[in-house]
């Protein structure tokens, strides 16, 4: 580690956790309908918009209609980008003259769009028309995100509110999410990459002759306001085939750190919007503890891991230093491993370095990172939300240690609570290891893997873990692009998505009805270090007793084999 | 479920209006009046106008008079750019690099710099170490018949030192300069 590795993690922390405060502040009041300064600004285009899709903007929705709102938008939003891609071919603003996507490729893809995952079976700059990066993949960069926060909000509600029947209006929160949460921070990370080299044009590819006379093709695009969505909205799609690692996705060490620190910051600022729902600052700070102690020994783990040379490389001829495959000399071996941590904790996806050749155990905490659920920090609206659901299954354990009804903010937990928690603790297990053995033990799906021995399993349990947390990174040398990939990978990022959504709305249906019981003494208190502990060794024991044996047979098997 | 189907209908088209369109278009707009350069692929034009490259995109250099660019698993392609994908695990990378440390290895300098041996995670990775570029250095000198020297002071010009990442060397802008410096003989 040198002096500007630090200066890094210095300015990566102090990025996204000192204007957490404040912006989460400000997505609750934005959320709540309350006055902020962007009001004048956008708030005739958001009265405008509840007019034009008659929107009753003062009408909450059941828990039901809520979550009937936003199937209906989802599903909306699925067959749009799905015709686009197939049809890019006939439509404007196609330079290149790409053709359509096949079907199970723009099934995939629309799929992962709307669950804002960004699995990317395709490569952008040789199979998406600018057109379909705008009108289909931006779009859903937003509103995927907003769906998340959508989600989150009506859970904070159900938690906050005392015998009530309605949860918000997602119609109003999804706007609002969009319009005020998203979109003005976005201009501001768009223009500051285009400063640092980010292409921002509707121009053709340009031809150059290079240096020594050989010719070479420049693509270019509307890059930058991709770019700045899919960061700031934890969705990952590159607007490039190799995402942040090509230099015109990600050109400085600059950049990167905009980027990287993009990538949570409304993640953890979301932390502080619960806060100030429930008006007890101190389950914020509590949950924030919680999940920087994970992101902490993750990131300890692989910076670690990362800055080992690999043996199988050892020659006297050949320079013995942290492994260089597949990263890129501006970001080096740092500003990698904190990308690679971040991005996984965060259901991002976007990549500066290729994970596939990453050392072993780094690979291993990328996987954890996402077979824990995204939780740590997560998806935006969607990591918090996950995170509480493990905030409840620790009170319920914790009530079980010391026999008493669980209770979680004066809202007891009973059976039908639990029964809902047990529900969303399948979806992983389910899309990982049911869909990822089929995919292993099927001799066509097996061979798409690209490395051999233990790593070629890694490969596809990596990609199920992908899908199934919505975050859409992959070890990429898996040759994901078929039928079966595209649609069973399409399938565990429905469940990943939806598998969580479902429930959650349900729960948050059935704790707004709840009364609140007047916390007591021995009412089991959710902020001190206790907790905070009791909390992360509930995410570990959950995630690492499902998964141990799958992560022995790839990534702990290819640690040992390479003698590291 | 029929009352949602309007709201649904109206607002993904409003979204898509909003943010697949006119948010893209201002960021246009404001980036091409800003900074019109980086908007437009930082591109290298030389003096008849004709456009030789992109700062930002690795180019491929081959022979003793020039700096070689960090290798490419996609061969320099940039419709698509792709990379190795190869694990730390898998004979071909060991073999691929130990067989191209034998070819680069020269005996006074020590061992190869291990930026020369690995390919990037774009295929387009501009830059190089400035270890990476001295390493070069002395082959580069005489094969251009320059002094050693002039060319360190070179290299020494065109290092960045980010204060928050490792210093790199442009291969292309140094290229380019050393065009200046010392023309390579057709």
């Amino acid at each position: 580690m040198h002096s500007y590795d630090y200066v890094l993690l210095l300015a990566f922390f102090a990025l996204v956790l000192l204007p957490a405060p404040l912006l989460g502040r400000f997505y609750f009041k934005v959320m709540e309908g309350q006055r902020t300064w962007l009001s004048t600004l956008l708030g005739p285009l958001e009265r405008g918009c509840y007019r034009l899709a008659g929107v009753d903007a003062n009408k909450e929705q059941s828990w039901q209609q809520y979550t009937l709102a936003l199937l209906a938008f989802n599903l909306a939003g699925f067959v749009l980008v799905f015709t686009v891609l197939q049809l890019q071919g006939y439509l404007p603003l196609n330079p290149q003259h790409l053709a359509g996507q096949e079907w199970s490729l723009a099934f995939n893809t629309a799929v992962s769009f709307v669950t804002n995952t960004n699995w990317q079976s395709y490569s952008g700059e040789a199979s998406v028309s600018y057109l379909s990066q705008m009108l289909g993949l931006t779009v859903q960069n937003f509103v995927s995100a907003a769906t998340g926060l959508a989600v989150l909000v009506a859970l904070c509600r159900g938690i906050a509110r005392r015998s009530a029947k309605t949860l918000g209006n997602f119609w109003v929160d999804m706007t609002r999410a969009t319009l005020y949460g998203l979109l003005p921070l976005c201009l501001v990370l768009a223009l500051l990459l285009v400063w640092q080299g980010v292409p921002q044009t509707f121009a053709d590819y340009v031809h150059a002759l290079t240096l020594q006379g050989a010719d070479q093709t420049i693509p270019l695009g509307p890059a930058a306001s991709q770019i700045a969505i899919k960061q700031l909205g934890t969705n990952g799609g590159g607007f490039f085939g190799v995402n942040s690692a090509h230099p015109f996705e990600n050109p400085t060490a600059w950049s990167n750190l905009f980027e990287v620190a993009s990538i949570i910051l409304i993640p953890v600022a979301l932390v502080f919007t619960f806060g100030h729902y429930v008006k007890d600052m101190r389950q914020s700070r509590a949950i924030i503890a919680g999940m920087l102690a994970l992101f902490l020994i993750g990131g300890g783990t692989a910076l670690w891991s990362e800055h080992q040379a690999n043996p199988a490389l050892s020659s006297p001829l050949v320079e013995q230093s942290a492994p260089l495959e597949g990263k890129e000399s501006r970001f080096g071996t740092t500003a990698s491993v904190l990308w690679t941590v971040t991005t996984t904790a965060a259901s991002n996806g976007s990549v500066n370095n290729m994970h596939d050749s990453l050392n072993p155990l780094s690979g291993m905490v990328a996987l954890v990172n996402m077979m824990v659920g995204e939780v740590i920090f997560g998806g935006v609206g969607a990591g918090l939300y996950g995170m509480l659901l493990n905030v409840l299954i620790a009170v319920f354990l914790a009530g079980l240690m010391i026999g008493r009804t669980p209770e979680y903010l004066g809202k007891k937990l009973q059976a039908r609570e639990v029964q809902l928690l047990v529900a969303t603790l399948l979806v992983m297990p389910v899309g990982v290891l049911v869909l990822g053995a089929l995919a292993a033990s099927l001799p066509g799906p097996a061979a798409a893997i690209s490395n051999p021995g233990a790593h070629g399993f890694s490969q596809l349990l990596y990609a199920y873990t992908s899908a199934s947390a919505n975050n859409g990174s992959a070890f990429a040398g898996l040759g994901a692009n078929t039928t079966f990939h595209n649609v069973m990978i399409g399938l565990g990022m429905l469940i990943g998505r939806f598998g969580y959504i479902l429930p959650v709305l349900a729960l948050a249906g059935s704790l707004a009805l709840k009364k609140s019981a007047p916390v007591g003494q021995n009412s089991f208190p959710t902020h001190g270090p206790l907790f905070v502990t009791l909390l992360v060794v509930t995410i570990l024991l959950v995630g690492g007793l499902t998964f141990l044996p799958a992560l022995a047979l790839g990534p702990v098997t290819e640690y040992l084999s390479l003698g590291l | 479920m029929t009352t949602h189907i309007r709201p649904a209908l109206s607002l993904i088209l409003l979204m898509t209006l909003i943010t697949g369109a006119v948010y893209p278009l201002v960021v246009t707009g404001i980036a091409q009046v800003a900074f019109p350069d980086q908007a437009n692929g930082s591109l290298l034009r030389d003096g008849q106008g004709q456009v030789r490259g992109s700062q930002l995109i690795a180019q491929r250099f081959e022979g003793d008079a020039w700096f070689q660019s960090r290798p490419s698993a996609g061969d320099y392609a940039t419709v698509a750019s792709s990379a190795s994908n190869l694990a730390p695990s898998n004979p071909a990378l060991a073999e691929r690099v130990k067989s191209s440390a034998a070819q680069l290895y020269i005996e006074a300098q020590g061992p190869v710099p291990l930026a020369l041996l690995t390919t990037s995670g774009s295929g387009l990775d501009p830059h190089l170490s400035p270890a990476a570029v001295a390493y070069q250095l002395p082959r580069v000198a005489a094969a251009r018949k320059v002094a050693p020297e002039a060319l360190q002071l070179l290299v020494e010009q065109s290092t960045l030192h980010p204060l928050i990442g490792p210093p790199v060397v442009n291969v292309l802008a140094l290229n380019s300069a050393l065009e200046r410096l010392a023309p390579a003989s057709k």
